[in-house]
């Protein structure tokens, strides 16, 4: 009955989430913009060299989807926090770190799929080749999982603080800086040939790091934000 | 039972109460009473563990609340100043969202007869963010209606009330204690509850 419950608590929290977005759809659509603007404003800015643009194109969209991942990270727990529903969410008889992961995983699903879903776009503006866009692809789909988990701690520490909007991107961007290194690595390796498994692998590593510790210490985090 | 020993608590640098110490038994009301700034929200937030006392312990079924945080909070439901609903959302699907949180499966005509008793038929499906103040410190007050806990921890839930919502809550109140459970809240308004027994502990004292 016990893990019932929990899943059923689990799958709430989920489609809570999820609802409050698709009420909201503003929000959702805001990081999704500021990614595609983001990178688009590159080509303008640089020159249309093609093969300079094929160049930094994993760069320059690794980067914008660090930034994008960054902005959506204040209403993480702000808005639950502002309207004591985070309070309850503490007082329910289930293990924080697995509510907390899921509404993460309700984040990843509204600001990181979204991302991965729209980078073909980008890739092909920049002129990277068909290989080099599902790769990217890949990247960004083991990265961005990672990116919301870290955030989330940065988010859950900074909750209620003034000006915790600057503050989350001082304490989160360092600790992005890996992900952000092979992420935009794998796919420069692989155009220069040299083959992405290495890449892939410690990202993926990182993923399933986050994936373990990151709940446990956002649930902490939450708790001190709260007394 | 819930029993507090040589509790206390620090803000800042300011203490706001040392060595408090009270039980509540089954079917007992608990009046906290203190003038503002006495450490009412504190202490009623260390009860919950949302806060960590500084000093002493808060012991449920004769166990730290710390230590069996899950079998407490199944057993407790806190309305705070905070509605903690949805203004995106309405009465029925935060009611329904907030009972499957906790584990609970209600049907809707369940949580329809809640909103009916407390007084919001016809405002179900309206986002709260359009209800007035009163009416959506009714939609958490609903909450109340559709838990199954033992222990209520309140604070101050008469304000935004009307006279019929106040007298609603009263008589929910004293259905609860006489059905065995535990009520803690705090209050500047006079409350005349019908209760077994009711104490008061004073903060300012």
């Amino acid at each position: 009955m016990n893990e019932g419950s929990l899943f059923r608590a689990w799958r709430a929290m989920l489609v809570r989430d999820m609802l409050l977005a698709m009420r909201r759809k503003a929000d959702v659509l805001t990081t999704l913009f500021f990614f595609l603007i983001v990178v688009s404003l590159f080509p303008l800015g640089v020159g249309p060299e093609i093969e300079t643009l094929r160049q930094i194109a994993p760069g320059v969209i690794w980067v914008a989807a660090l930034l994008a991942a960054m902005l959506s990270l204040g209403r993480l727990f702000s808005d639950d926090y502002d309207d004591g529903t985070l309070e309850q969410i503490l007082l329910l008889p289930h293990s924080l770190s697995m509510m907390v992961l899921s509404k993460v995983f309700a984040h990843w699903l509204l600001s990181g799929l979204p991302l991965v879903v729209f980078s073909p776009l980008l890739g092909m503006q920049l002129g990277l080749d068909g290989d080099a866009i599902i790769l990217l692809m890949i990247t960004l789909a083991l990265g961005t999982p990672a990116l919301s988990l870290i955030g989330a701690v940065g988010a859950g520490l900074t909750l209620g603080l003034r000006g915790g909007g600057v503050l989350v991107s001082l304490l989160v961007l360092p600790l992005y800086i890996p992900i952000l290194i092979f992420g935009a690595g794998a796919v420069e390796s692989a155009a220069s040939g040299l083959g992405s498994e290495a890449h892939l692998s410690i990202l993926g590593a990182f993923f399933i790091v986050a994936l373990v510790v990151t709940p446990i210490s956002t649930a902490a985090a939450l708790r001190i934000s709260l007394d | 039972m819930l029993e507090v020993r040589e509790l206390e608590c620090v803000r800042g640098d300011h203490r706001l109460f040392k060595g408090l110490n009270f039980t509540l038994q089954a079917g007992e009301l608990l009046h906290l009473r203190g003038s503002n700034g006495a450490g009412k929200t504190s202490l009623l937030r260390t009860l919950c563990g949302l806060m960590v006392p500084a000093n002493g312990d808060v012991l449920w079924q004769g166990e730290s609340i710390r230590s069996s945080r899950d079998e407490y909070n199944r057993a407790l439901t806190y309305l705070g100043h905070l509605n903690g609903i949805k203004g995106e959302l309405s009465a029925i699907e935060n009611l329904q969202i907030s009972s499957s949180l906790s584990g609970i499966t209600l049907s809707e005509e369940a949580i329809l007869d809640a909103l009916t008793k407390i007084g919001l038929a016809g405002r179900e499906d309206l986002p709260t963010k359009v209800l007035s103040q009163g009416q959506k410190r009714r939609v958490a007050l609903a909450r109340l209606l559709l838990s199954k806990t033992t222990l209520w921890i309140l604070d101050e839930p008469f304000t935004a009330l009307d006279v019929q919502a106040v007298d609603d809550l009263k008589r929910l109140i004293s259905e609860h204690l006489n059905a065995d459970g535990m009520v803690i809240l705090t209050t500047h308004q006079h409350v005349e509850i019908e209760a077994g027994v009711m104490k008061e502990v004073d903060l300012s004292a």
